[in-house]
């Protein structure tokens, strides 16, 4: 069976300076995929190299189509939303005007109808619709990111660190949010995270990156048992 | 009493064409980030065109719109070929003022060397009559530059808020690297937001030389300044705010020319420079403008 994703001798860097150093890692149709590893291990890098925001080498084959070299705005046409790390959201548009935003690339009618269902979703959206996206908090402004992504409605969604400044409390609902919006509407998830712990509950199978290279990987279950991943990678 | 009504009426119409180059300015300043300053000597460009246009016998509502036209395509393409290339303004934005600031001598040197350099006489957009309201009298001119003034505004108004370019316009503005990721090709929203910027200013062109009636290579610098003064005041993100500012300014330069002894006509720019002087003591970000907040 074909993957979803493939990527085989994936390098990449900014510059001169050559972050990933040949990687080679599958994402399946339905599947939520994390990539685990230390800071400075490559994780963002080989996001923004899938999305096309950094030149990058190598092969990348997503849905039977090569994607390597393409600019982010093509990339996004082919079904791919990406959340980079931090600020996902528009500041200064308002909450629904970043879905509109998300939405851009679509000429269908039925962009209100998956605004509303958003709002169901996350009602703290539907509640702020009409504020400035920069003025919520950390965790409403990570909600409304993947709610954004989300607008355009990839076959693959890339999150890079959903976790990143928010309370333990909050990234949890976010993690519970993105396992139900894999469940219900059955979007591929390829996330990278430092918060291991959160990461392989809801992810099917994992990749620790070291260094650039993959270190290792496997079922998800695995990966959170292996003593020596965890002890060497995972820093518990 | 009557004189004080009439230098009102001459303020704010002075004022709605400063405040429409300033408008040129926002457009540029909300989307990249930085000033042009060569907006002005653009707008020189543009309006020298529209008097080529009208001096071959185009009409001169015809000529301001072929002006119009041009002037967007010349500052889309100014946008690819001169200031892309240059960079981003978080990485260069000395080289990107420096750049602006060659384009404001090169494009004034062109003019002088395509046109030459003594005044044309520009013509009268809405004819020469008055009306009179009471005791004040009220030319077409004015009339027209105010209505022209609202008729932008609000295009623009329906632009950004009602529309998908608009949309993608103004997120590009907030946050590039988002929008590109929504698949929107922001090179292209930056060409277009040069090129509205460019057009708008090559209407406010042809108001200030068919309101002098006067066209020379040198007038346009000083319409800058008035200009700048007027984005300050407004603040440099508020279309709005630069129309405001811009009524402001016309009033307060030609009220202080007035009635300011010592000013007079010749040194009432220095009362655009003491706007911009206690604008920027006070109040920073301008009237209308956002303070900008980062959280950490």
């Amino acid at each position: 069976m074909s993957h979803l994703l493939e990527a085989r001798a994936l390098t990449g860097g900014y510059g001169p300076v050559q972050v990933l150093r040949g990687l080679d890692f599958h994402v399946d149709a339905g599947e939520v995929v994390v990539i685990l590893g230390a800071n400075g291990a490559g994780k963002t890098t080989t996001l923004r190299a899938l999305s096309g925001m950094i030149p990058a080498r190598g092969e990348v084959v997503f849905d039977g189509r090569s994607i390597i070299g393409r600019r982010p705005e093509a990339i996004v046409r082919f079904g791919i939303a990406h959340v980079p790390q931090g600020r996902g959201t528009i500041a200064d548009l308002t909450v629904e005007e970043n879905l509109r935003v998300g939405a851009i690339i679509r000429r269908d009618r039925e962009v209100g109808a998956d605004i509303d269902r958003w709002y169901e979703m996350f009602p703290r959206l539907a509640e702020r619709r009409d504020q400035a996206a920069g003025s919520m908090s950390g965790g409403e402004q990570q909600m409304l990111a993947i709610a954004r992504a989300l607008m355009c409605r990839p076959r693959l969604l890339l999150l890079d660190e959903p976790s990143l400044g928010l309370a333990p409390l909050v990234t949890r609902e976010v993690f519970e949010r993105l396992a139900h919006v894999n469940r219900e509407l059955g979007t591929t998830v390829l996330v990278v995270e430092q918060n291991a712990n959160l990461a392989l509950e809801i992810a099917d199978r994992g990749y620790v990156l070291e260094a650039g290279l993959i270190a290792a990987s496997g079922r998800a279950d695995e990966l959170a048992s292996d003593e020596s991943v965890r002890k060497a990678y995972l820093g518990y | 009493m009557d004189l004080f009504l009439d230098r009102v009426v001459i303020g704010l119409e002075q004022g709605a064409i400063y405040g429409s180059v300033a408008l040129a300015l926002v457009l540029i300043y909300r989307s990249t980030g930085f000033v042009n300053f060569a907006q002005g000597e653009m707008a020189l460009f543009s309006t020298f065109l529209t008097w080529q246009f009208w001096e071959w016998g185009v009409p001169i509502a015809a000529a301001i719109a072929a002006s119009m036209g041009v002037s967007f395509l010349a500052g889309a393409v100014i946008e690819r070929v001169l200031i892309r290339p240059v960079g981003d303004v978080e990485h260069n934005a000395l080289a990107l003022v420096i750049v602006t600031v060659g384009m404001l001598l090169a494009l004034n040197a062109l003019v002088g060397w395509i046109w030459g350099t003594e005044g044309r006489r520009f013509p009268k957009i809405f004819g020469a009559g008055t009306v009179d309201i009471g005791s004040v009298s009220i030319s077409y001119q004015a009339l027209g530059t105010f209505a022209v003034l609202a008729v932008l505004l609000g295009l623009l108004y329906l632009l950004f808020q009602r529309t998908k370019l608009g949309l993608a316009v103004r997120a590009v503005a907030s946050n590039a690297e988002s929008s590109s990721l929504a698949g929107i090709r922001v090179g292209r929203i930056l060409m277009f937001g040069w090129g509205l910027a460019a057009a708008v200013g090559a209407l406010a062109g042809a108001l200030y030389a068919s309101e002098l009636s006067l066209l020379d290579s040198n007038i346009f610098f000083q319409l800058l300044i008035y200009a700048f003064a007027a984005a300050t005041l407004g603040g440099f993100d508020s279309p709005v705010g630069a129309v405001v500012g811009g009524l402001v300014v016309g009033l307060v330069t030609v009220l202080a020319g007035g009635y300011v002894g010592f000013l007079g006509e010749d040194l009432k720019l220095v009362a655009a420079f003491a706007v911009i002087l206690v604008v920027l003591l006070v109040r920073p970000q301008g009237l209308f403008g956002r303070k900008q907040v980062s959280r950490v």
